[in-house]
This record gives C-alpha cells, sequence and structure tokens, in this order.
C-alpha cells in the first residue's frame, strides 16, 4: 500500500500565526532572552558585593550604548514575560479562554508592555537626570 | 488489580504521582515573581543615577536583601524550569536533551548561589 500521496496536515510554517501564535512564541522567546539577561542581574549584584571600583566599571558597561540597548530589549522582554504571564495565570484559573477574549487580551499585553517599557526608561532618565 | 501491561511496569515510565508538579512549581513561582519584580523594578527605578554608597546601602538594607534573595531564588528555579520545556519540545535527540536540562539546572543554581552570596555579602559588609 501506497502511503507517501495521502494529503498531510500542514507544517507549523504554513499557517498564519496571528494574535494567538505570535503571543505565544514571543512568551517563550522573552523566557529564554530573560534566562541569558538574569546573567546580568549576578554580574551587577557581584560588582556592588565586590566594591566601587567593580561597580564603576559594570555602571560603564550597562551605560554604553551597546549597554544601553540591551538592557531596553531587557527591560521590554521583562514586562512582556510579566504581562502575558499573568494572562497565562488567568487562562489558568480557568477564565478568559473565549477566542475573542483571547484576541483582546493579546492586545493588552502588547500595548501594555510596550507602554511600561517607554515609561520605565522615561523615569530611569528623569530620576537618574541623564 | 492494575490495567497496565507487565511489559509498561518493567519499563517504569508510567505514572511517577507526579505528574503536575512541574507545571505547578512554574505556576507557583511565577505568581511568586510578579510582587517582587514589579518591586525590585519601582527600587532600580529610584535609584537611577545614585551613587555607589546609596546603591549598596539600598542593597544591603534588611527588606531589599530579604526581598532580593527570594527574588535571585525564585528567579533561577522558574528559569530552569521553563528551559526544561523549551529543550523538551525543540531537542529530539535524547543525550543532547538531557545534557541540555542538566547543565542549564547547574548553572542556573551555580549563578542563583552567586548573587545571593552578594547580596549578603553586601548586607553583612563582608
Amino acid at each position: 500500500m501506497q502511503t507517501d500521496k495521502r494529503p498531510l496536515s500542514p507544517h507549523l510554517q504554513i499557517y498564519k500565526l496571528g494574535w494567538t501564535g505570535i503571543p505565544s512564541i514571543l512568551h517563550r522567546m522573552t523566557g529564554v532572552a530573560l534566562t541569558l539577561g538574569s546573567v546580568l542581574l549576578v554580574y551587577w549584584l557581584a560588582a556592588i558585593a565586590s566594591g566601587p571600583e567593580a561597580y564603576a566599571t559594570a555602571q560603564a558597561i550597562f551605560g554604553s550604548i551597546i549597554g544601553q540597548i540591551i538592557l531596553f530589549g531587557f527591560t521590554f522582554a521583562l514586562y512582556y514575560h510579566l504581562c502575558n504571564g499573568i494572562r497565562h495565570l488567568i487562562w489558568d484559573a480557568g477564565y478568559g479562554l473565549k477566542i475573542e477574549t483571547v484576541l483582546r487580551s493579546a492586545r493588552v499585553v502588547a500595548i501594555a508592555s510596550v507602554v511600561l517599557t517607554v515609561l520605565t526608561w522615561l523615569l530611569v532618565f528623569i530620576v537618574g537626570g541623564a | 488489580m492494575s490495567l497496565r501491561t507487565p511489559l509498561s511496569r518493567a519499563k517504569g515510565l508510567g505514572s511517577a504521582k507526579d505528574g503536575v508538579h512541574h507545571w505547578w512549581i512554574e505556576r507557583l513561582t511565577a505568581v511568586a515573581l510578579v510582587p517582587l519584580y514589579i518591586w525590585f523594578v519601582w527600587g532600580l527605578i529610584s535609584h537611577a543615577g545614585a551613587d555607589y554608597e546609596t546603591v549598596a546601602a539600598w542593597i544591603g538594607s534588611p527588606v531589599t536583601a530579604v526581598l532580593l534573595v527570594l527574588l535571585l531564588a525564585v528567579t533561577f528555579h522558574h528559569a530552569q524550569l521553563g528551559m526544561q520545556v523549551v529543550y523538551e519540545d525543540y531537542i529530539h535527540t535524547e543525550w543532547l536533551k538531557l545534557t541540555s536540562i542538566v547543565l542549564t539546572k547547574f548553572i542556573a543554581y551555580v549563578l542563583a548561589a552567586a548573587g545571593i552570596f552578594a547580596v549578603l555579602r553586601v548586607a553583612f559588609g563582608g
């Protein structure tokens, strides 16, 4: 019996990832990014523990252009994973699972994480006076 | 009477009675991390541009140190649970999958220990 001509279920790459698939994969990607980025948190704390000189070096690295870009991306990843994580916890509690609610909460999470990221950096520049 | 086949029982790959443990701990740590990170980000914002002495005094103060120790322990526990799921979903070579999971868990706990040690060192002024 020939079996290789049967219609197959389309592969993942065939589907258009809308406001359901993209938030899902973004949750994973931000989770992995945060895991990698958490090394920076440990480094920052270790620098504080090591003394003023090590701290000055850490601040110089974080204050450089590349450092600032990484920290900005890290902030967005944190807020996205936090907001979408709360969305997942609400689902786990059994709420918000209707498709229109799922699509709306996906947009709320996207907007909230962008707004919180920008707001955080505005506050950092206002407080820091840079 | 068990309905499972002798082979299935012999292989020992059936229910170990902790099927949802990983899932539950991932959620439990997630719930804990929500207030911890809102607090920590707020603390970082309010110390933007502060000098070394101010930042060290903040990190080493009792409330901050305790909350940071919790944040570090819970963060790395949550991170290695999440990374494990990612590896299980995308790596299909058994030895590579297992190695990645074990290495990530080890590295996560080394980082957690290093971070906690740093906070305690600042707190106790060592």
